[in-house]
């Protein structure tokens, strides 16, 4: 097999195992929209990054991790509503890093990259930045996992308990953010939440504990990226699309599978 | 900012626990408490009431520490822990928990307590289903033991009875009365049910428009002017409401409703 195919292989395995984890409080926790905002928010940084000449994966995680704090924030004191502060975010960050970009004389990006992703231009280098970002991102949550838990199960509970609130979302909110930088490279800015959601979405079928659900979508993120990059180079398709709708087949099947279980039981 | 000390404590059973000394909360330009006092004592439960607006919740919230009031003081107990049982508590359908793993996230009992607390609540039939799969009076019971494991100084319920029948409400009132008498914890709950509240309460604070309109035993709140004003004179002697005993709770329930009770 081609290095550049182990290489992606292992860039998307890598992704998956982190995104799992992650995705299963996104989902918990209702913050779809949330991600997709941080995830908007990561052009910004890839044109800072080209800017001021520093590691994109830098300037991506720089971004989204202020994107985050903001919008702990603002979630606490706004006097607008959740879903129009993100809305105004994730737009108006989408559209300057897009404008920024355009305004780089004499740079070429490839702006379809970015957005859709290439986990075929993925570098050793960039492996390093995957796994070593990734355990440090799952080390991290091993750590604030019950406090997390708990905030998320009722956060006014949680808090009067003695768990500290802020610090725990900022954290988590920081941890989303290097997940998004760090599978940016893999499905691109437009479909990075749905590495996040969907194989935590599916993993709820087959989960009886908040960890179960955590590990099996791990797993299932895995699958969906054999089963993308072997599409993508079966039928010559978008490597990123090709894994998202992997991703989405499998949640359909275990979905219907349960219905049916349902309405049989 | 107002202060918000450590209350110096005695080993004596009735120094409170939590001590609100004129406490005030505004917020958004509306003040929602005014002149507020109230002692959190070990053993004695404090009832709140009052219509809906009062400050009830907020009045509790300052209790736990939720909400900072903008004047007055609060005193705490050096290593107060507080139990808290939110009116309202559900969960995301794609978080897959029993009632087991989400009482042991608290992460205080131990085994002996554990049973003990699992004994006196009810709810050893209840621990390994999922907490969705369960109904507004066993969510109550798991929201209760959950906080009793945590050996708490104080218990703060806010509305624990709202969303059940009167059956089921009365059955609340009377565990949390044995569950004080056995913990000696200080309880501070918010009711709706006028007749619940005076069966199961040592102490009323009837609230209104953020003041404290009335306050007592609850035999001699329902004789109060304030009281009457705002909640009538259908309760008296014959309709549940006698001196409380703490150690023989067998009686305290009302033998017939209020009617046109709370409205909170």
């Amino acid at each position: 097999m081609d290095e550049f195919i182990l290489t992606a292989l292992a860039a998307g395995l890598g992704v998956a195992l982190v995104a799992g984890p992650l995705g299963s409080f996104v989902v918990w926790r209702r913050m779809a929209y949330f991600g997709e905002t941080l995830a908007h928010s990561a052009l910004l940084g890839v044109a800072l990054g080209f800017l001021f000449g520093i590691n994109l994966n830098l300037g991506i995680l720089a971004v989204c991790v202020v994107v985050a704090v903001l919008l702990v924030l603002l979630r606490q004191y706004q006097r607008l509503a959740s879903d129009t502060v993100l809305g105004i975010l994730a737009h108006s960050s989408l559209s300057l890093g897009l404008v920024a970009i355009a305004f780089m004389e004499g740079l070429r990006v490839d702006l379809m990259g970015y957005l859709f992703g290439d986990i075929l231009a993925v570098t050793p280098t960039d492996l390093y930045w995957i796994y070593g970002g990734g355990l440090l991102v799952l080390a991290t949550l091993v750590a604030i996992w019950r406090p997390l838990l708990s905030l998320t199960l009722h956060e006014e509970m949680a808090r009067v308990e003695g768990v500290r609130v802020l610090p725990v979302q900022l954290v988590f909110m920081a941890l989303v953010a290097a997940t998004i930088a760090l599978a940016m490279q893999v499905v691109g800015i437009l479909l990075v939440i749905s590495m996040l959601i969907i194989p935590a979405a599916a993993a709820r079928a087959f989960a009886r504990t908040p960890e179960q659900m955590a590990v099996i979508a791990a797993l299932i993120g895995a699958l969906a990226v054999l089963g993308g990059l072997a599409g993508s180079f079966q039928w010559d398709l978008p490597t990123g699309p090709a894994i998202v709708v992997t991703a989405t087949a499998i949640f359909a099947l275990v979905t219907s599978a349960r219905g049916l279980g349902a309405a049989r039981a | 900012m107002p202060a918000v000390q450590q209350l110096a404590m005695q080993a004596s059973g009735e120094a409170p626990r939590i001590r609100l000394q004129d406490v005030a909360v505004t917020l958004g330009g509306r003040s929602i408490l005014e002149d507020v006092s109230l002692d959190v004592v070990p053993g004695r439960i404090t009832t709140l009431v009052g219509n809906n607006g009062a400050g009830k919740t907020t009045l509790l919230r300052v209790v736990v520490g939720l909400t900072r009031p903008a004047a007055g003081r609060v005193w705490r107990a050096s290593r107060v822990r507080i139990g808290y049982v939110p009116q309202h508590f559900a969960v995301d359908v794609n978080l897959p928990i029993t009632a087991r793993r989400f009482m042991a996230l608290s992460g205080y009992a131990d085994a002996a307590r554990w049973q003990e607390v699992v004994d006196d609540t009810g709810v050893a039939a209840l621990l390994d289903q999922p907490l969705q799969g369960l109904s507004g009076g066993e969510m109550r019971r798991i929201l209760l033991a959950r906080a009793l494991l945590q050996h708490p100084s104080v218990l703060a319920l806010d509305e624990p009875a709202a969303g059940l029948d009167g059956r089921s409400q009365g059955a609340l009132y009377r565990l949390i009365g044995t569950l004080r008498d056995r913990y000696g914890c200080a309880v501070v709950v918010i009711s709706h049910d006028l007749n619940l509240v005076m069966a199961a309460s040592d102490e009323v604070l009837c609230l209104e428009h953020g003041r404290i309109a009335c306050r007592g035993a609850p035999a001699s709140v329902i004789e109060h002017p304030e009281y009457q004003k705002l909640f009538g004179s259908h309760l008296g002697p014959d309709t549940g409401v006698f001196p409380h005993d703490h150690h023989d709770h067998s009686h305290a329930h009302p033998r017939r409703s209020a009617a046109g009770g709370g409205h909170g």
